[in-house]
């Protein structure tokens, strides 16, 4: 195996037979070691809630735990551009570097330099744990592409977690490559399950070697997608469905896409918000066919609530993103840097690192609970936050540096991730950039208080005009606790007298490009 | 006697090329082109040439006017 990385871009590699047999020895982190039995990381969304064995699945993989999210990256590499349906709401010659979303990348990649980029990634970030073949165009058509990088990562990195997403058309019939090359995790895009929905939404699929246009189109798609679905839930494989919300074409029928995919077995629904400007050039984009507000997207997941499990971390990243979900850093992991990179997979210190990420989620874990042991008794007060962070579940992020803003709901009884919000950075150079912090506002506009490491005078004030409480007093503590102890705070002053609690209006979902890298 | 490829308006994306029935697509420098002594219109193989039916942006697989058309042996 090590023929593959002659000419001298790799200089030092573990032999594979090395590798596994330290992956047989040794079982990974999360306090589920040997005959300790249950895991002791702990979780409202976590081992409590699911069979030991779907929790070994999901704790380090970032998209399908919304906890893991905090700690472990991902990456996608983008193999397979080629696709065999049409979305209204992607347009195949889009590629920009400023964008975040689905079907944009830079570089197109072969098998050979996807396993490459892959070991030169999991060698600089340790916390890498899953690789995700996304595009730009679809896993499984171009499934040559697809299943020969997954043979050689499955060889050169095993102990990184491989998974595909896909439109679901040609999904029955690769069910068995995605069992024996050990992907356990497949994403299946479903807007509809109703094809009169669905005519709507893709205008022509190429099957079987015709393209086929309207209602029969979008009925042999959804049959595809749910037998497919069926046949994943029968081999054991934990499948996340996406659906992207798009008001008043889909968005009542989504609870009956989340009761259909649970009655299959989907492990969780992931419902997104569109994206839709003239500038993408989709034909969403030309019609004027808007995104969701941010109360909208709430109302719909809200009301899917007690169907599948619902994903409301999902960074809607592009097919070629390499980091935490919500950073990119595909930027230092282009081609070109690759071949110079001298790659050193080294297993044991992956798992060194990955050892003390645990540690980090059990002292995280540990600190909410006793936040939550100081509340006073709940009496239905909910309020939404703000949060900037950069990963490791803490309150590790200055308010001008944000790109994003990740959104708790809080009560007395405890936190739940409520979703994030893309803003562009404030701070460029040291100065705060006036006209961004509108767009800030207006962002996180659903929240009560704004919790940060740091903020600087002027958008303090701003803010709190605003009605929102700009918060740096829990720099550095984990995100719950810092909650928690903010809400329990808030509370007592308004019990006190000194502020008045009033409700806060709805917030807008980002969607043009970034201003500013 | 063949399809071209509209290099102005092909992304690369490379869904033509495994559809193709003569093999008649080739990719250089991230580009697809198709051989137009290779190229058959689909004619006997499928009822619509593989290459236009599959391509994501309209009119990028056009006929090559440079030849006459195909015609069934």
């Amino acid at each position: 195996m090590a023929s593959m990385f002659e000419g001298g871009t790799v200089s030092k590699l573990k032999p594979i037979g090395g590798i596994k047999v330290e992956v047989a020895g040794q079982s990974s982190g999360c306090g589920t070691t040997g005959g300790a039995g249950k895991s002791s990381c702990g979780s409202s969304a976590g081992p409590d809630d699911m069979p030991p064995e779907i929790w070994e699945k999901v704790k380090n993989h970032p998209c399908y735990s919304e906890e893991a999210h905090h700690h472990y990256a991902r990456m996608h590499v983008a193999v397979a551009p080629a696709c065999n349906i049409q979305c209204h709401y992607c347009n195949r010659k889009y590629d920009c570097s400023n964008e975040s979303r689905p079907g944009v990348v830079s570089q197109k990649l072969t098998p050979d330099q996807a396993v490459k980029k892959v070991l030169a990634v999991a060698s600089e970030i340790p916390q890498m744990t899953v690789l995700g073949i996304a595009g730009p165009g679809d896993a499984l058509a171009n499934p040559a592409k697809t299943f020969e990088t997954f043979a050689r990562l499955q060889q050169e990195a095993p102990d990184i977690k491989l998974c595909l997403s896909t439109n679901g058309l040609m999904l029955p019939d690769y069910v068995d490559e995605i069992v024996k090359y050990n992907v356990d995790h497949v994403t299946i895009t479903i807007n509809m399950v109703d094809a009169a929905v669905g005519e709507k939404i893709y205008p022509w699929i190429f099957y079987d070697h015709k393209r086929i246009h309207g209602r029969e189109a979008a009925q042999i798609l959804t049959e595809r997608q749910m037998l497919g679905l069926e046949m994943l839930t029968a081999r054991g494989i934990l499948t996340k469905i996406n659906s992207v919300l798009i008001p008043g074409i889909n968005d009542k029928h989504l609870i009956e896409v989340n009761r259909e995919v649970k009655k299959r077995g989907a492990f969780l629904h992931n419902i997104m918000p569109l994206i839709s400007e003239a500038e993408h050039g989709t034909v969403y984009g030309l019609t004027g066919q808007r995104g969701p507000s941010a109360q909208e997207l709430k109302e719909v997941q809200d009301a899917c609530a007690g169907g599948a499990n619902l994903m409301r971390h999902c960074r809607q990243c592009r097919a070629d993103a390499v980091g935490l979900l919500g950073e990119d850093r595909s930027d230092e992991f282009t081609q070109d840097k690759v071949d110079k990179m001298e790659v050193v997979y080294d297993l044991d210190r992956r798992r060194e690192y990955q050892q003390k990420v645990e540690a980090q989620r059990e002292a995280q874990v540990t600190a909410r609970k006793a936040a939550l042991a100081a509340q006073q008794p709940d009496d239905g007060m909910k309020v939404l936050v703000a949060v900037a962070t950069k990963g490791e579940g803490k309150i590790n992020e200055h308010f001008g540096h944000a790109h994003e803003f990740q959104i708790y709901e809080v009560s007395a009884s405890g936190t739940a991730f409520i979703g994030h919000r893309r803003v562009d950075h404030y701070c460029q150079g040291g100065w705060g950039e006036d006209d961004v912090l509108p767009s800030i506002v207006t962002a996180i506009n659903d929240c009560h208080a704004v919790l940060v490491s740091k903020i600087g005078a002027c958008p303090r004030d701003e803010l709190k005009e605003a009605g929102i409480e700009p918060v740096d007093a829990y720099a550095f503590e984990y995100i719950e606790k810092a909650a928690l102890s903010w809400f329990m705070d808030y509370r007592a002053r308004i019990a006190k007298g000194e502020i008045v609690h009033k409700e806060r209006g709805d917030a807008a979902i980002r969607q043009g490009a970034y201003l500013a890298a | 006697m063949a399809y071209k490829i509209d290099d102005t308006f092909c992304t690369g994306c490379s869904a033509c090329e495994p559809e193709c029935p003569n093999q008649a697509i080739y990719e250089k420098s991230g580009m697809f082109y198709i051989k137009p002594d290779k190229c058959t219109e689909c004619i006997g193989s499928f009822d619509d040439p593989q290459c236009v039916s599959v391509c994501p942006i309209d009119d990028t697989c056009i006929i090559d006017t440079d030849y006459p058309r195909y015609v069934a042996a």
